[in-house]
C-alpha cells in the first residue's frame, strides 16, 4: 500500500514529525514500511556506508530552482517544427523556455492565452531525472542552444520531478496553483510503501494509516469534510428525484453479501480528474482514467471501500430490452452464480463462472462479479451521464476464491478477501458521490437505496487490569487501558479494574470472548509501545523433562559418522521417478499435485538416490565420502505417507589423499566401508554383528555385497555400486561403494554397554597362517579361533589373505595375529596348548592345514 | 718394551686424531684395540716374559689401554656431535610444502547451526521435539488458526500431495514446524487432561514453500521454533526469554527491537530485529544500511491454537518463537546465494 504523506495530512498534522520518524511509529506498530518514495519533500542525508533506517529513493526538489510558473504563450520555434518557445511568467520574471511537449502543442501559434497555463517550471541548476533516459538518470539543466536558440530551463513532466514514470507531456497544474511558490511547498511528496498484513486490512487506506499514527502520535484526528478538495461538498447541487424511486435492490444470501448501497449522480461530463488528484492517484500507484473512475479509486485510497460505477443509462436500456417497462424501477439482484454461467468482463475477457463466485445482476441478466470486476456492458464510458454508484460489502472467502479462480487480483478483491466493514459502504458511496459532484459538476440524487441485512457485531470485550497483568506482564490500570484503547476509536466504559471496549465500526479482526480478548491485548501492546513492555525470565516451573531419545542418537550417529572422516550432506526431499529410477525404481509415491517442475514432483522413495546424486556432482573430487540422515516418504493411498529415517552412505575415489609426496593411492573399495562401519556399529554400542553376502540387492554388485545383521535381523545393505547401475551416472571410473541403513531398525536393537577389562600383565603375541578352500569365509574361521580360544585370546586380527601356485588352486592362506591374555603373566607353555587346540579345531572344522 | 708399549701409545694416538667418521673409529678400534692388535699382542706376550719384567709391562700395557680407550671415547663424542651438526644443518625441511591431508568428515552447515541454536535452547529448559514432514491441512493451518480461505494462507505458499477424497483437509507439505506445537500440546495433555503439564520445547525441521528456486528463495528450509505453556507466562517474559536467547546466540551486546506484526497462530505478534552483527549497527551491505537484521517471528500462543492443543486459554499462556538456521548462516557468513545449502558442492560444506 503506497500512502503520500501529503494525503495523510488530510486528516492528521503531521508538523515536527520527519518522514522517517511516521515510518519509525509505523513499522514498530506493525505497519512495516518497506521503502520511501521521495517526490520533492527533503530527503535526509546519507554518505555511503551510513546507516540508513529504510530504503529510500527519489528527489527532493529545490526550493529555489522548482517553482510553479505559468506559460503565457505557446510560440514557434524559428528553426524546428515540433519545438515551441513558450513566454513564461516564474512569479518574478518572463522566461523563454524551450519545449516539445505534445500536450501545448496545438496552442502553438494561437497568441497570448486567454488562460494561462500553470506548468512546474525548473531553473538552470536544477538536478532532476532526464525524461528521456531510460530507467531513472539524475541530470543537471545546463545552459545550452538547441537548434539556434539558447535554452537554460524548462517545464517538466512527472517522470522529470520523480512522480511517475509519466513523460507524454508536461505537467498541467491545477488553475489555481499560486505562481512563484516553491514547487516542493506546493506540492512536494513522500510516499511510504507500506506492507499490509491479514489483521491490518483496515489500515488499506489513507484514513486508516493516518488514525493509526494519531493512536501512536496522542494527536488528534482531523475533523471529516476537511479533505484534498479543500471544501465541504454539502452545497452540491441536489437533484430533484430520489434515487430510492428509482432503484431497488435484492440480496439473495446476506452471508454473501452483508449489505449494498446505491446513490446515483446525474448529468455529469466525463472528464480528467484535477492534477493534484491524478498526481496522489499516480503516487499511490494507481492509474488516473477520468474523474468518474478516478472518484471511486481515490475513495477506495481514501477510506477503505470499493465502489462501482454503473452507466445507469445503459441499465434502463437493458430493461427495456425485456419488455419490462411497466415496472419504472430497475431491480439489482446480487447472488451466487450458476455453474457455467458466463459474463464478459470490463477487460474484454468472456469468463465462465462456478457457484463460487457472486454476481451483481439486473433482471435481464449479470452486470458485475462483485467485489472482483465489472462487467463490460454497464461501464463508464465518455457518453456516460448519470451514474449509478455501488458501495457494498462482499464475503471475504467468496471473494478471495473468485479472485484466485480467475486470476484477477486487484486492489477492490485485495481489500474485500481481507474484510472490508459494511458501515463503510454507505461512507463510500457517499464520499464517491461528493468527489463526482465536484470533479465533474453532476447533481447528486437525493437519499441513498441501503439494504442491509446481515450487521456485524462489533463485540465489546471486557479487559481486566488483570488480564493485562497475566498476558503482557505490566501493571496498567483501567484509565490507562481505556485510553490506550480510546485512541484507536474504542468505546470504552471504565469499572473498577475493568474495561469494556466496544469495537469500532470500521474493524472486523476483533472477535469475542478470548479470542477478543487476546485481539484487545494486542492493541493495547502495540499503543502502549512493545520497546516500552519490560524484559523477565519466566517465573513458570521447569516442565518434565521428557527429552528426545530418537533424536540424540541420530546426532551421535552424525558425530560418529563425520569423525570416520565421512561428510554430511543434506539434499532435497523431491525429486522424480525417473532420476531414482536410475538406483532402483518404484511404482508408488507420495506425489505433489501442484510440483515447481517436472524433476521434482514426488517425494524421495531413496535416499541413496538423493545421496548419490550428490556424488555425482561432485564425482571431480579426488576423493568423496558422505553420508545423509534423512526421511523417505512410502505412499499410503489417501493417507498420511510413512516417513521411515534412512542412513546412506557412499565413498568413491582415492583411499589417501594426494600430496606432494603421495600419489596413486588405491580407490576406496568394499572394505574401506566395511571398516567405517564396524566402527559406526561398535560406537552404537551394537553387538551380535554379522555381515552376510547377498545378491539380491538390484543396485548392488552381486558378488561385492552384504547385508548387515544386528542379532540375526537385517538393518541394511552394502557393497559396490553394480556396475550398470554405475553406467547410469556421471561417475569417474573408481568403484562406487555405499551403503543403506533402515535407521528404525538400527535403532531399535538393543545396545550392549560392557567393556573388556584391560590386564595389567604382558600379553603374548603370535601369529598363525593356515590354508583353507576359497570357499570357507573368513568370518568363520575368526569365529572358530575366538570360541575355541575363549576369553584367553582377546584379539584375533586377519592380516594377510594370499594365494599362489605353492599353495594350490582352489585354496587361500589366511594369516592371523593373535593375542593371549590372561589374569597372570601367561607362559610360552600355556599359550603353545591353546594354540594346538585352535589348530585341531580349524582342521576339523574347515579342513585347514597349518602353514608353515 | 716398555719402549714398545710408548710406541704403539704414540703411533695409535696420532692415528685417531685425524679420524672424522663413525666407520673409520670403529676400523681404529679393531686395529689398535682389536684381538689382534700390537697391544692385545703384549697382553698375550705376558705370560712369556720373566717374573721380574712382567709387572712392569703388565701395568705400562694396562695404562696404555685405558689411555687409548678414553682417548677412542673421547674422539667418539667429536665425531657423534660433528655428524649431529651436520645432519641437523643438511635435513633442513621446506617448511613451506604444504601439510598432507586426511580425510575429514564435517556436519552440513544447517546442521551445524541447528546444533547451536538447539544447545543454547537446551541450556534453557528446552527439549527437542520433533515431527513429521508431511502433514495435514488440519494440522499445518486449521488448528493452527488458519481456516480455510484465510488470506494469511498467502503468506505460506503450500506444495500439496495428489490425495482424493480429503475435502477440507488436504495433505501438504508442512509450510512450518508449527503443527509439532499441535501434535506436542496434545501430547503433553493427554498425559493429564485436567492438569496439563507445562510445555518447553524446540521444534527443528525441514520446512517446505512452493517458491521458484531462486538465489534467494528455497523450496525447502529448516525452521527452528520454541514452544512455551504454562500458567504464568507473559509477553515480558518473552521478550525476557528471546532477548536471553539473542544474547546467547548473537553476543552479550546484541540489541534488539520487537516489531508487531501478525501470525495466525500468535497473538499478539512480533518480529525481531537484532542489530546487525556485521558493522555493529552503523549499516553495512548485509542489513542493507539499515543496521537492523530481522532474525525471528514471534508471539503469545493464540488461544485458539491452546484451546486446540487442549490447554484451557483462560488458565494457561504461552509464547512461541520460529527462525531459520539458514538464514542465520547466510547473515553471518555473508553467504549471497541460498542455493548453497541443498547444492552440496564439497567445495562449499568444507568451508564449515
Ligand atoms: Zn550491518
Amino acid at each position: 500500500m503506497k500512502i503520500p504523506i501529503s494525503w495523510l495530512r488530510d486528516y492528521i498534522d503531521l508538523d515536527g514529525l520527519s518522514v522517517e520518524d511516521i515510518a519509525r511509529k509505523l513499522t514498530l506498530a506493525g505497519l512495516e514500511v518497506d521503502e520511501i518514495k521521495y517526490a520533492g519533500l527533503p530527503m535526509p542525508e546519507y554518505k555511503d556506508g551510513e546507516k540508513h533506517e529504510f530504503k529510500t529513493s527519489g528527489i527532493a526538489w529545490d526550493k529555489e530552482k522548482l517553482v510553479v510558473a505559468e506559460i503565457r504563450e505557446v510560440k514557434a520555434h524559428p528553426n524546428a517544427d515540433r519545438l515551441t518557445l513558450l513566454d513564461l511568467f516564474d512569479g518574478k520574471e518572463s522566461q523563454t523556455v524551450l519545449t516539445g511537449a505534445p500536450n501545448i502543442f496545438h496552442l502553438k501559434g494561437t497568441g497570448k492565452l486567454d488562460k494561462p497555463i500553470k506548468a512546474a517550471y525548473a531553473k538552470e541548476g536544477t538536478t532532476l531525472y532526464d525524461g528521456h533516459a531510460e530507467g531513472l538518470q539524475l541530470m543537471t539543466l545546463k545552459r545550452t542552444k538547441i537548434r539556434g536558440v539558447e535554452s537554460y530551463s524548462m517545464v517538466c513532466s512527472e517522470k522529470e520531478l520523480g512522480i511517475s514514470e509519466e513523460h507524454d507531456g508536461i505537467i498541467l497544474l491545477d488553475d489555481d496553483a499560486p505562481v512563484g511558490t516553491p514547487l516542493a511547498d506546493y506540492m512536494g511528496d513522500a510516499v511510504l510503501d507500506i506492507s499490509i498484513v491479514p489483521n491490518m486490512a483496515r489500515n488499506a487506506n489513507v484514513i486508516g494509516i493516518a488514525r493509526e499514527l494519531a493512536a501512536l502520535t496522542g494527536r488528534e484526528m482531523r475533523k471529516h469534510g476537511n479533505t484534498e478538495t479543500g471544501k465541504q461538498v454539502k452545497n452540491a447541487v441536489r437533484s430533484p428525484q430520489s434515487v430510492v424511486d428509482l432503484v431497488e435492490i435484492e440480496i439473495t444470501n446476506p452471508e454473501l453479501n452483508p449489505r449494498f448501497v446505491m446513490g446515483m449522480i446525474r448529468d455529469i461530463e466525463i472528464k480528467p480528474s484535477p492534477y493534484r488528484i491524478q498526481r496522489r492517484l499516480r503516487l499511490a500507484g494507481m492509474r488516473p482514467i477520468n474523474n468518474i473512475v478516478d472518484a471511486t479509486n481515490y475513495t477506495m485510497l481514501d477510506i477503505g471501500q470499493p465502489l462501482h460505477a454503473f452507466d445507469y443509462d445503459v441499465l434502463v436500456g437493458r430493461v427495456g430490452q425485456i419488455g419490462n417497462l411497466s415496472n419504472r424501477k430497475i431491480k439489482i439482484i446480487t447472488r451466487a452464480a450458476k455453474d457455467g454461467e458466463k459474463i464478459k468482463t470490463l477487460d474484454g475477457t468472456e469468463r465462465e463462472l462456478t457457484s463460487t463466485n457472486v454476481l451483481v445482476c439486473d433482471e435481464k441478466s449479470s452486470l458485475a462479479m462483485a467485489g472482483v470486476m465489472g462487467g463490460e456492458e454497464s461501464e463508464v464510458t465518455a457518453k456516460t451521464r448519470t451514474i449509478l454508484l455501488e458501495g457494498a460489502s462482499w464475503n471475504p472467502i467468496a471473494t478471495r476464491k473468485t479472485a484466485q479462480q480467475h486470476n484477477l487480483p486487484s486492489e477492490a478483491s485485495f481489500r474485500f478477501s481481507r474484510g472490508v466493514h459494511p458501515a463503510m459502504a454507505e461512507q463510500g458511496v457517499k464520499r464517491g458521490l461528493e468527489l463526482m459532484a465536484e470533479w465533474s459538476g453532476g447533481q447528486i440524487a437525493p437519499d441513498l437505496v441501503d439494504v442491509y441485512p446481515l450487521k456485524p457485531k462489533d463485540p465489546t470485550i471486557t479487559v481486566t487490569t488483570k488480564d493485562v497483568k497475566r498476558l503482557l506482564g505490566i501493571d496498567l490500570t483501567a484509565k490507562q487501558i481505556a485510553d490506550l484503547l480510546t485512541r484507536l476509536e474504542f468505546e470504552c466504559k471504565v469499572e473498577k479494574d475493568s474495561v469494556k471496549a466496544k469495537t469500532p465500526p470500521h474493524r472486523l479482526d476483533i472477535g469475542e470472548g478470548v479470542v477478543g480478548l487476546a485481539d484487545v491485548l494486542e492493541e493495547v501492546a502495540r499503543v502502549y509501545g512493545y520497546d516500552r513492555i519490560p524484559e523477565t525470565r519466566m517465573s513458570d516451573s521447569l516442565p518434565p523433562q521428557i527429552g528426545n531419545p530418537k533424536h540424540e542418537w541420530e546426532e551421535h550417529a552424525r558425530d560418529i559418522l563425520t569423525s570416520l572422516g565421512v561428510q554430511e550432506v543434506v539434499s532435497y526431499r523431491m525429486t522424480s521417478p525417473e532420476r531414482e529410477g536410475r538406483l532402483v525404481a518404484h511404482d508408488e509415491y507420495v506425489a505433489l499435485a501442484n510440483p515447481i517442475a517436472p524433476e521434482r514432483r514426488v517425494m524421495r522413495r531413496s535416499l541413496l538416490a538423493s545421496l548419490l546424486e550428490n556424488v555425482e556432482k561432485n564425482a571431480r573430487a579426488e576423493s568423496i565420502a558422505m553420508f545423509e540422515i534423512g526421511s523417505v516418504f512410502e505412499p499410503n493411498k489417501n493417507n498420511l505417507p510413512n516417513e521411515p529415517r534412512k542412513l546412506a552412505i557412499a565413498m568413491t575415489g582415492l583411499r589417501t589423499q594426494s600430496a606432494w609426496d603421495v600419489k596413486d593411492s588405491a580407490s576406496f573399495d568394499f572394505f574401506d566401508m566395511k571398516g567405517r562401519l564396524e566402527l559406526l556399529l561398535s560406537g552404537l554400542r551394537l553387538s551380535g554383528i554379522s555381515y552376510t553376502p547377498t545378491d539380491g540387492v538390484t543396485y548392488l554388485h552381486p558378488s561385492k555385497a552384504a547385508e548387515v545383521k544386528v542379532n540375526g535381523q537385517t538393518v541394511g545393505v552394502f557393497g559396490e555400486l553394480h556396475p550398470l547401475v554405475k553406467e547410469k551416472y556421471d561417475f569417474e571410473d573408481s568403484p562406487v561403494i555405499v551403503a543403506e541403513f533402515d535407521l528404525d531398525a538400527l535403532q531399535s536393537a538393543a545396545p550392549s554397554y560392557g567393556i573388556t577389562p584391560v590386564s595389567e600383565f604382558p600379553p603374548v603375541l603370535e601369529d598363525i597362517a593356515i590354508i583353507v578352500d576359497e570357499s570357507v569365509a573368513a568370518e568363520r574361521v575368526e569365529g572358530l579361533i575366538r570360541q575355541t580360544g575363549g576369553k584367553t585370546v582377546t584379539r584375533v586380527r586377519l592380516f594377510d589373505v594370499y594365494r599362489d601356485e605353492k599353495i594350490g588352486a582352489g585354496k587361500k592362506s589366511l594369516a592371523y595375529s593373535l593375542t593371549y591374555q590372561s589374569e597372570k603373566t601367561m607362559t610360552d607353555a600355556e599359550a603353545a596348548a591353546i594354540r594346538t587346540k585352535i589348530v585341531k579345531r580349524l582342521e576339523f572344522e574347515v579342513g585347514a592345514k597349518l602353514r608353515s | 718394551m716398555l719402549d714398545k708399549l710408548n710406541e704403539i701409545e704414540k703411533s695409535a694416538l696420532e692415528s685417531l686424531q685425524s679420524i672424522t667418521d663413525s666407520a673409520a673409529l670403529e676400523a681404529w678400534r679393531v686395529s689398535h684395540l682389536g684381538r689382534s692388535s700390537p697391544l692385545m699382542t703384549v697382553f698375550a706376550g705376558l705370560g712369556k716374559l720373566s717374573k721380574e719384567e712382567r709387572p712392569a709391562v703388565g701395568s705400562g700395557a694396562n695404562r696404555v689401554k685405558v689411555a687409548l680407550e678414553s682417548a677412542l671415547e673421547e674422539r667418539s663424542k667429536i665425531v657423534k656431535s660433528a655428524a649431529l651438526a651436520k645432519s641437523l644443518e643438511e635435513d633442513a625441511l621446506d617448511v613451506t610444502l604444504p601439510g598432507r591431508g586426511i580425510h575429514v568428515g564435517r556436519l552440513h552447515p544447517s546442521t551445524q547451526q541447528l546444533r547451536k541454536v538447539m544447545s543454547i535452547l537446551a541450556d534453557m529448559g528446552f527439549q527437542v521435539y520433533t515431527s513429521r514432514e508431511v502433514e495435514t491441512d488440519e494440522y499445518n493451518f486449521q488448528l493452527l488458526n488458519f481456516p480455510p480461505n484465510h488470506p494469511a494462507r498467502d503468506m505460506q505458499d503450500t506444495f500439496f500431495v495428489e490425495a482424493e477424497g480429503r475435502g477440507d483437509n488436504p495433505i501438504l507439505l508442512r509450510t512450518h514446524t508449527s503443527p509439532g506445537q499441535i501434535h506436542a500440546m496434545r501430547e503433553y495433555a493427554a498425559t493429564n487432561p485436567d492438569n496439563p503439564p507445562s510445555i518447553r520445547i524446540a521444534l527443528p525441521g525441514m520446512c517446505f514453500r512452493y517458491e521458484q528456486i531462486t538465489a534467494r528463495s528455497e523450496i525447502q528450509f529448516n525452521q527452528v521454533e520454541g514452544l512455551v505453556v504454562g500458567e504464568n507466562i507473559t509477553f515480558a517474559d518473552l521478550k525476557g526469554t528471546l532477548n536471553d536467547f539473542a544474547r546467547r546466540m548473537f553476543g552479550q551486546d546484541a540489541r534488539t527491537r520487537f516489531r508487531a506484526s501478525y501470525f495466525p497462530f500468535t497473538e499478539p505478534s512480533a518480529e525481531v530485529d537484532v542489530e546487525c552483527f556485521v558493522c555493529g549497527g552503523k549499516g553495512c551491505g548485509v542489513c542493507k544500511n539499515s543496521g537492523w537484521l530481522e532474525i525471528l517471528g514471534c508471539g503469545m500462543v493464540h488461544p485458539v491454537v491452546l484451546q486446540n492443543g487442549g490447554y484451557d486459554p483462560s488458565r494457561y499462556s504461552g509464547f512461541a518463537w520460529g527462525m531459520g538456521p539458514e538464514r542465520q548462516l547466510m547473515l553471518r557468513y555473508k553467504i549471497d546465494d541460498i542455493r548453497y545449502f541443498w547444492g552440496n558442492d564439497l567445495r562449499f560444506l568444507e568451508q564449515f
